[in-house]
């Protein structure tokens, strides 16, 4: 018998096929921390048949923009999105990363002028797939970083 | 505004085009001719790292165009050392100045001068990062010198990890028709994730297996904090060593080219042979730099 992790949500965001354990990081994109008043639930680890294990976010009463939800395939390129209204899918659909993320990954190169304390410099990121891969590009010194979700900042 | 931060900004054409300047600007540079196109106009060099030769070639540059030149050398003695931003420097300089060249320790500093400055932006080096200038006046040397740049072969020997010269200079020498021969000890190869990137001609090799084969000899200095211990570096750098006898069996039009300074990876008895060609190297530092100033302040 099919058992239920989190609850069904009357209206909101549902974001599936979270690479597991990438669930947290999701949120810190969504810039959804400790001090939030949303209703939020998370599942890590679910059994997934596409993909072993998977993480699930919800969060009631708020429709996320298309624009943050498109960070999500910065860490997690197979995630889907429901907006949720009256209990149905609305509309279903695939995260794509942004061409250019602004404020999202910190250079690991640390005499990148991007890193510089006291400057006033946004860290921007040239975002590439590549084989199914995603790849980042520092604006300011040209690092290339993989596995982005350790670059969240 | 057109900026120069970085080698990659410009393509075969662009790279062209800059060259041929500097041939018309060469006579100018020299001093045979009287040229006064940036008259009026006033350079700011801000340098953040200490520099000779390209600090001097941009202001001789400057002046042989009849342009001016206002300098930020010492650090201790500008508002830097009171906390100002390199932000709110380059705001401020810029408003003083028609261009500006700047050297920086951090990467990318220069392409975020770029973005607050009012005018346009010269890279002279921003840390290991990018010195397009450089880059520029080493293929002017090649074309001047060989007579062409498609055809060419190039050993680079030396440090080719850490060196930002040999980084920039690689991959402008891939837009062209080249085969680059890559020579050096193995602690400071160019790294794979940099070779799978540029494409190309490009193999590792040792010199004397192509010594006879190159066109150009390009020399880095192998530098000693990149060793543990200083005997590994007197025996890695000892093997580097160009001398007449590493160069016996080349070619006759075979030229020797350094970024300077040298130390002593290159023999002083090769100076007197028809192979060097450093200090000429140098000297061509300043028609290729009249080109760039004169296209981004014209």
């Amino acid at each position: 018998m099919k058992e239920l992790v989190v609850s069904k949500i009357k209206d909101g965001t549902v974001i599936d096929h979270i690479n597991a354990g990438r669930a947290p990081l999701v949120l810190k994109i969504l810039g959804i921390d400790v001090g939030t008043d949303l209703t939020v639930s998370m599942a890590m680890n679910v059994s997934s048949s596409k993909m072993g294990k998977k993480d699930i976010v919800k969060v009631e009463g708020m429709y996320i923009s298309e624009e943050k939800l498109s960070k999500i395939a910065l860490i997690s390129p197979n995630a889907t999105i429901n907006l949720i209204r009256n209990y149905e899918i609305e509309r279903k659909f695939k995260v794509n990363p942004p061409e250019v993320v602004e404020e999202v990954l910190k250079c690991p190169n640390p005499m990148c002028v991007s890193n510089a304390e006291r400057e006033p410099v946004r860290s921007i990121f040239y975002v590439k797939i590549e084989e199914n891969e995603v790849s980042a590009r520092c604006h300011y010194c040209g690092r290339k970083i993989k596995d982005l979700a350790n670059y969240i900042s | 505004m057109r900026h120069l931060i970085s080698i990659n900004d410009l393509d075969r054409e662009d790279i062209t085009y800059i060259l041929k300047r500097a041939e018309e600007f060469e006579d100018v540079a020299r001093g045979e001719r009287s040229l006064k196109i940036l008259e009026g106009k006033i350079l700011g060099n801000l340098f953040f790292e200490p520099s000779t030769r390209t600090r001097m070639s941009f202001e001789v540059a400057m002046k042989r165009l009849g342009g001016d030149v206002v300098n930020m050398t010492a650090q201790e003695a500008s508002s830097i050392a009171k906390g100002e931003t390199l932000a709110d420097t380059v705001r401020v300089v810029s408003g003083y100045c028609d261009a500006i060249v700047i050297r920086h320790p951090l990467e990318g500093a220069a392409r975020f001068a770029a973005e607050n400055s009012s005018v346009p932006v010269i890279n002279a080096g921003d840390g290991a990062g990018q010195h397009p200038t450089q880059t520029l006046l080493d293929l002017y040397t090649i074309k001047k010198e060989c007579g062409k740049l498609d055809g060419i072969t190039i050993a680079l020997v030396g440090d080719l990890k850490y060196s930002r010269t040999i980084h920039s200079l690689i991959k402008a020498l891939t837009l062209f028709e080249t085969k680059i021969y890559l020579v050096s000890p193995d602690a400071l190869a160019l790294p794979d994730e940099m070779l799978e990137e540029i494409g190309g001609d490009v193999s590792r090799a040792r010199l004397d297996e192509v010594i006879e084969e190159v066109d150009v000899l390009y020399v880095t200095r192998i530098q000693k904090e990149r060793f543990p211990d200083e005997e590994e570096y007197r025996k890695v750098s000892g093997s580097y060593r160009i001398t007449l006898n590493t160069i016996k069996n080349a070619k006759d039009s075979m030229i020797i080219m350094h970024p300077l300074p040298r130390v002593d990876e290159v023999d002083p008895a090769v100076d007197k042979t028809r192979h060097a060609k450093y200090f000429q190297q140098a000297f061509y530092g300043v028609p290729v730099r009249m080109a760039i100033l004169s296209e981004v302040m014209l």
